[in-house]
């Protein structure tokens, strides 16, 4: 079950560039690349260390350290709790637990037809409508169990 | 659009904004805020131009997209201006309604208007409501007026008139003295005073730089994300104004990457403000250079402090280092760097334009001026508050925030973030500033500030900020990397019934080490949760260890729910709602709860209506 997508170098040399090569863009230009394929494809890893002037070992350090860049394919679809604070005195780990069970994956697994990967995330600075959950771009806020289920189907709807 | 190249430009493109003030009958303002958002706004949005349109109104009524108006609680927010009418909640199916009377026939939509669950009477009008009452707006009041995709709407309400004094009747040390004399102090939980900082960085030579830590990392807090969607401008001007002072031409805003809508609205203001010509070479024919990149953050807490936002900027990964040599001196880049929060900066254009002395009026005597306060979680009014320094922690929970939701008893609040720590009832009439919650182990921080109640467990609660910091802690140094750990995984044993006698002490012993030896701020405050709610709730920590008993009913293993016979109706409403069909009984006859088939969810304690579930 290795890589199967190709890479459309044209779009991730147009990333660098629009960068102007910039090592101090580093991980902008990651979290650019992972905006098309939800994650950073190894394969750039050395076309990235040549164009920025940057050693390989600093890219995979970066890439570790910050949350938001995977170097390990994800879904189709992110959803993301909300685990901040608010939301969690809210009952944000009774949306988690809701999601866990119905897509049958643990936090910051992928299911296995590669379309939804579940992630906690602290805090995405909608308090007052907790507890929030984002999938991919979208926010859905106010939930409880019923209504993420309901949010989630409307997601696979979308798939079928 | 042609750029702005002198003072006069402004002001006369200014002038001519606001005498156009009237030319629509109705101004319509949505709230735009990820809030709202996340409630529906966009919907709400469209169903209003098509049915605007088709009532052949379009050309009376003009629809701005706003930002936040921070009664986050009853978004989607609507208000019909000049009249100044606020519908809270707003869906797509009341438009034609409203569309009809209030548009047209300039009456009010009774059913439509905020009712006071105090008084339950209706509100018409957003100033009467308490919730915006009882607030003094001069930072945020503006949101809820103007687009912030439109610079013009910005210079419409005096936007950059500060600019064009400093840079035409004020010196740059002239900004640095009156920016001291209303001692502003740092918004973003440091309180270090603004005007020292830029002194002391114009002081040093090299490339210097301004930077905005719009990295707002604490959980529960979103005041700067609601500066930057919707006023991005007010951020603007006071980097601007910064970097004049401190004799900057390069300035940075580091965002996080959690929040993309106040990543696009800066990027929009920015490239309008480049196209007036307010930024870039020779601002309005001063001589005076500066422009600002946006750089975004990788979903790392630890890069809100300041040296690792640094590193972060530079492109490497954000571990913060000891601060030997302040980043005033050498900074970003090696360069003499201003670094100020978001809030801070829209703080410095009010200053200008009013002057120091009524800034320092506000507020208390080492806090001037005004903070905005993210109240959030069990309480009513959940929402953005700003008020002046100094207002007591009574009057933003009860007074405007409406006090606990389902007539629950208030527990504490918890301010500051994880650096913070949680406040217990006997301390709601300290006022809150920069000095006062540090006095009781607490601090005001960025702003945060979580209600909590009966409900809460503040075991779990310690245990939930260890459990954040572990995976936040960049690892670098032992006391935070290891300790942390052990403190977590003292915490959780005991939220498992596994707590032994001599926790509690161990856990003080540990945290008191790490508040001491940890390389940078989060390492030294880390430990703070923990140790104001075993200073505040130390017979819940008991009642965990010695009787393995959770009387909040959070911690799973610690507790179980039972039905209360002599309260219980058999309504049958917990049986219904129940995922594990646990619950079983005859209609009008007391229910029963069984133990093997519950898995604690909580669904059924939530539903009841008649507090027939109980904690035991």
């Amino acid at each position: 079950m290795g890589n199967e997508i190709t890479l459309d170098w044209d779009k991730i040399n147009d990333i660098i560039e629009k960068y102007h090569r910039d090592k101090e863009s580093l991980l902008m230009i990651m979290q650019d690349i992972s905006d098309i394929y939800n994650y950073v494809p190894k394969e750039t890893i050395p076309v990235l260390s040549e164009k920025l002037n940057v050693s390989v070992t600093l890219i995979y350090s970066v890439a570790s350290f910050y949350k938001t860049i995977s170097l390990e394919p994800r879904g189709k679809f992110i959803v993301s709790v909300c685990t901040g604070t608010a939301c969690h005195v809210r009952g944000a780990d009774k949306i988690m637990d809701t999601l866990e069970g119905y897509l049958n994956i643990r936090e910051g697994q992928t299911t296995l037809d590669k379309m939804f990967t579940l992630e906690g995330v602290r805090c995405i600075g909608c308090c007052a409508s907790g507890p929030v959950i984002t999938v991919n771009q979208d926010t859905h806020g106010g939930l409880d169990r019923t209504s993420t289920l309901k949010v989630v189907q409307e997601y696979q709807q979308r798939i079928t | 659009m042609a750029a702005l190249e002198t003072r006069e430009a402004l002001k006369t493109l200014r002038d001519s904004l606001k005498s156009d003030e009237n030319k629509k009958k109705h101004l319509i303002s949505l709230c735009a805020g990820s809030g709202c958002g996340a409630y529906g706004t966009s919907n709400v949005h469209q169903t209003l131009v098509e049915e605007l349109e088709k009532q052949g109104m379009s050309d009376q009524v003009e629809i701005k997209l706003s930002g936040c108006h921070g009664f986050c609680e009853k978004g989607p927010i609507m208000v019909i201006h000049p009249e100044g009418i606020f519908y809270p909640q707003i869906k797509a199916e009341h438009i034609p309604e409203i569309v009809e009377k209030s548009i047209k026939g300039g009456e009010t939509v009774q059913a439509r208007l905020f009712k006071d669950p105090g008084t339950k009477k209706q509100i018409a009008h957003e100033e009467d409501i308490p919730f915006y009452k009882l607030q003094q707006r001069i930072i945020f009041g503006k949101n809820g007026l103007i687009d912030p995709t439109n610079i013009e709407d910005y210079i419409k309400y005096d936007g950059y008139l500060a600019l064009e004094k400093i840079l035409f009747e004020m010196k740059p040390e002239g900004v640095i003295d009156e920016v001291k004399k209303a001692n502003l102090r740092g918004r973003g939980g440091g309180g270090f005073p603004t005007g020292i900082k830029w002194a002391t960085c114009r002081k040093h030579h090299g490339n210097r730089y301004v930077i905005c830590n719009a990295d707002e990392g604490d959980p529960g807090a979103y005041m700067d994300r609601s500066l930057l969607e919707g006023n991005p401008h007010s951020v603007i001007e006071g980097m601007l104004i910064g970097a004049y002072a401190v004799g900057s031409s390069e300035g940075y805003v580091y965002v996080r990457h959690e929040y993309p809508l106040a990543v696009k609205n800066l990027g929009i203001a920015l490239d309008a403000a480049r196209e007036k010509g307010l930024l870039g070479k020779n601002i309005l024919g001063s001589g005076f250079d500066f422009d600002i990149h946006v750089s975004r953050g990788g979903g790392a807490f630890v890069c809100g402090e300041s040296t690792a936002l640094m590193a972060s900027l530079e492109g490497k990964p954000g571990r913060p280092k000891a601060k030997y040599v302040h980043t005033v001196e050498k900074g970003f880049r090696q360069g003499p760097s201003t670094l100020n929060n978001v809030e801070t900066w829209a703080n410095v254009p009010v200053i200008i334009n009013n002057g120091a002395a009524w800034y320092a009026s506000i507020g208390t005597e080492h806090s001037k001026g005004t903070k905005i306060f993210s109240l959030v979680g069990k309480v009513v009014n959940t929402g953005l508050v700003e008020v002046p320094m100094g207002t007591s922690l009574r009057t933003i929970i009860f007074d405007i925030g409406g006090g606990i939701p389902k007539k629950k008893k208030f527990k504490a609040v918890q301010c500051g973030g994880p650096s913070g720590g949680c406040i217990p009832e006997r301390f709601l009439d300290l006022g809150v500033d920069f000095d006062e919650l540090n006095k009781v182990g607490s601090m005001m921080g960025s702003g945060g500030m979580i209600v909590m109640d009966e409900d809460t467990c503040m075991v779990d609660v310690a245990r939930y900020f260890m459990d954040f910091l572990k995976d936040e802690s960049c690892g670098q140094c032992n006391p935070c990397r290891e300790g942390i750990k052990q403190m977590l995984e003292i915490l959780t044993n005991i939220c498992d019934g596994k707590g032994k006698e001599g926790d509690i002490e161990l856990l003080e012993e540990l945290g008191a080490m790490i508040q001491k030896f940890s390389l940078c701020g989060l390492g030294t405050s880390a430990p703070n949760p923990v140790l104001t709610t075993i200073l505040y709730f130390r017979d819940e920590y008991e009642q965990h260890i010695k009787d393995k008993k959770c009387k909040a009913g959070v911690c799973k293993p610690l507790f179980h729910y039972e039905i209360d016979d002599n309260a219980c109706t058999g309504c049958g409403v917990c049986a219904r709602k129940c995922p594990q069909e646990a619950i079983a009984g005859e209609k009008k006859k007391p229910h029963v709860l069984s133990q093997e088939k519950c898995i604690k969810c909580g669904i059924c304690y939530d539903a009841c209506k008649f507090n027939a579930l109980v904690i035991r």
